[in-house]
């Protein structure tokens, strides 16, 4: 008996289904016509696209073979991997951005799992950042390498996690000064936030790249690279900031104020209470902002540095294999958008999982 | 100006235009001492380079491969006698002047056109020219043109914001005849609207337009004019303030131009080392008087044509006819064969 009516309501379901899409669908003339419509876009792009991907593509050989075809050149992308994830790094020491990419692959791993939160991340943070910048310059062992010749994914991953991580404690203490009661402080954060904001992320790269040096004592001046994550890490944090801040005003001021009758100073509270609870409330803000700065960080390319989006640009640029830039900009933005989406899914996830443990 | 130095317009310029006049107030305190002495110290110089394929790009090694790269390989022999002692660094055509201002490079080979603005105003000085480039017209075959003038009423794309915007329209001011300008800001849409038949013509520097019309489907349905409607000389710049320097470059460029000149190649070079010509002794060194005289490595120039060869051989290598690229040699020439190359006597 009960088989049947669960059969039942399963087809009553389906039907359901299928009902609300022919609505959806067909259920006016405008949306049969924009069906129809749509429906033919896709038929006259579809099929060409797909064989200009796949059918009529060449998977190996070189630029001569890939002449021949009409599809796309994959055998590049083959023949320009080193460069597109390493750039101008010296090939022979290729391990150590590899590296670099793995530990901040696992740092991000670690730091998204909610079992790891605790304070000890902030030494893991400080550690690895510290560990893979010495790895990339060769502090630690063999060649030096100059900042110069860093690049491609290793690059965009080293400027955007470093660059959040300088940025954190820079947000936290704008955030606190802009709600804080000393005057001065307040003025010079607020300042800061809406100066920052107030312009364009470019106009601060072109400001470390052509300014600072002429501030500066001759011979004093940093790197470029080291001058744009400068301007990086100020740039998101006054972004960080304001989110920052939008989490401590989700904290009641019962809580400062009980905390403080109390007996704890004003440091304790900030770091024991407050702070805790007010990035818990922020963190899809947070991951959105970090998504945010990883697409941002391919600015950099206008001052001359390789990340992933110029090399890949650059990559197209090698006599050998000109002109295949359809597929280099098809292959770095399948990286981008594996890794924006992927941060994007685990801020809903995660969002699923603190609403649940509310 | 080549194409380096015409992307990027509108809102990014007006930005770095903002900064640059700054940088340009502030430039006064920046150089302090000669660029040389810094070069010594550091044990490296600093190149300047561009995007452009054949011209400067990295290789699937990340190692910098063209034209103007090789030159600079050539200074890094002249002054420490070791090709690898330079650093190169990709510049945008905005921050590039500024960064030379401040120190940032201590030479651009960008492929920066020589004019009397960036002399007098910017004060930077040019070495020789080492790439004559002019502005070309790519054209339809089936339109049947042979020459610029006969695109009476035609459709021409330029990329916005250019001096090929202003030399197109005073070219055909000139002519008297009429043309629609399609302006084009991004530079793959450039070629899509010659392909697409939006635009008849083209107009670009040569050399852009040449390596452009390897990238259409059907390179053979369209010709390069042999006219050029504006002069492109591309030089090395380096800031004012260092005259032994300017020198140097000068005579770096120089030597790779008398080399092809003599017929010395990196080939036959050491056969050269036995010459009775005392003119050819004294320019490879064998004769070391002339290089005590001057302060230099008596074989520097000997080094340069062992390590990278002459001009035409760089030229070839990179961008002429053994390389994909496979530009004519054009006025890029010695004089002797009717081109505008000419080194001054080493002596």
């Amino acid at each position: 008996m009960n088989s049947s009516v669960d059969a039942l309501a399963t087809k009553m379901k389906w039907r359901q289904i299928w009902q609300n899409w022919l609505d959806g669908l067909f259920g006016t003339p405008l949306n049969t016509l924009i069906t129809v419509f749509v429906v033919a876009l896709l038929f006259w792009t579809v099929p060409s696209l797909f064989r200009w991907l796949f059918l009529n593509a060449t998977w190996t050989g070189s630029a001569k073979d890939c002449a021949l075809n009409t599809g796309a050149c994959w055998a590049f992308i083959g023949a320009k991997l080193r460069f597109i994830l390493f750039a101008l790094y010296p090939p022979e020491l290729d391990w150590r951005p590899s590296l670099v990419i793995c530990l901040l692959a696992l740092l991000l791993v670690i730091t998204g799992t909610p079992k790891f939160w605790s304070r000890h991340l902030v030494y893991l943070w400080i550690g690895t950042v510290v560990l893979i910048w010495m790895l990339m310059a060769g502090t630690l062992v063999g060649p030096r390498v100059p900042t110069g010749r860093w690049g491609g994914l290793a690059l965009t991953l080293l400027i955007s996690v470093v660059g959040f991580a300088c940025a954190f404690p820079l947000a936290v203490l704008l955030a606190l000064a802009r709600r804080s009661k000393m005057g001065g402080l307040r003025t010079l954060s607020i300042l800061f936030i809406e100066i920052v904001r107030g312009v364009p992320m470019i106009a601060i790269l072109y400001v470390a790249m052509l300014l600072v040096p002429m501030m500066l004592p001759l011979g004093f001046s940093p790197e470029a690279l080291i001058r744009a994550q400068i301007g990086l890490t100020l740039f998101v944090a006054a972004y960080l900031a304001e989110v920052v801040r939008a989490g401590l005003q989700s904290v009641p001021h019962g809580q400062a104020e009980a905390a403080s009758a109390l007996g704890f100073g004003y440091w304790r509270i900030v770091r024991l209470i407050i702070l805790p609870q007010a990035l818990r409330a922020v963190i899809p803000a947070l991951v959105n902002l970090a998504i945010g700065i990883v697409l941002n960080s391919t600015l950099v390319a206008v001052i001359g540095i390789f990340d992933l989006l110029n090399a890949a640009k650059n990559a197209a640029n090698d006599p050998i294999w000109l002109g295949f830039y359809d597929e280099s900009y098809i292959f770095v933005g399948l990286i981008y958008f594996t890794l924006c989406y992927s941060a994007s899914r685990y801020s809903l996830w995660l969002e699923a999982r603190l609403r649940a443990s509310k | 100006m080549r194409i380096e130095n015409r992307r990027h317009h509108t809102w990014r310029t007006k930005i770095a235009a903002g900064v640059i006049t700054v940088a340009t107030l502030l430039s006064g305190a920046a150089h302090a001492g000669p660029t040389l002495d810094k070069i010594k110290e550091r044990g490296t110089i600093k190149v300047g380079v561009g995007t452009s394929p054949g011209f400067f790009a990295p290789d699937s090694n990340g190692k910098w491969q063209g034209f103007f790269v090789e030159f600079g390989r050539a200074l890094a022999i002249t002054v420490f006698n070791d090709p690898d002692k330079v650093e190169f660094t990709s510049s945008s055509p905005q921050q590039r002047l500024p960064a030379l201002q401040s120190g940032e490079f201590d030479i651009l080979l960008s492929g920066v056109t020589q004019t009397v603005t960036r002399a007098f105003k910017l004060g930077f000085h040019f070495g020789p020219t080492i790439f004559y480039d002019g502005q070309g017209l790519l054209v339809n075959k089936s339109l049947g043109v042979t020459k610029g003038s006969e695109l009476d009423g035609a459709t021409i794309g330029v990329q916005s914001g250019t001096t090929g915007e202003l030399n197109i329209a005073d070219f055909f001011r000139k002519t008297g005849h009429k043309f629609t300008p399609v302006t084009i800001e991004d530079s793959n849409e450039f070629l899509k609207a010659l392909e697409s038949g939006r635009v008849d013509a083209l107009t670009q520097d040569a050399s852009d337009l040449a390596l452009r019309r390897t990238l259409l489907a059907k390179p053979d349905d369209y010709v390069l004019l042999p006219e050029r409607l504006s002069k492109e000389p591309l030089a090395p710049a380096i800031a004012a303030g260092d005259d032994r320097w300017l020198e140097i470059v000068n005579w770096t460029v120089y030597a790779t131009i008398q080399a092809e000149e003599f017929g010395i190649t990196k080939e036959n070079v050491d056969t050269f080392l036995n010459s009775e010509d005392p003119a050819i002794s004294r320019f490879l060194g064998t004769d070391p008087s002339l290089g005590q005289a001057i302060g230099l490595d008596p074989k520097f120039a000997y080094n340069i044509v062992k390590t990278l060869g002459n001009y035409g051989e760089i030229f070839d290598r990179t961008i002429g006819k053994g390389s994909p690229v496979g530009f004519e040699r054009g006025y890029n020439q010695p004089w002797t064969q009717g081109g505008l190359l000419y080194s001054p006597p080493f002596r």
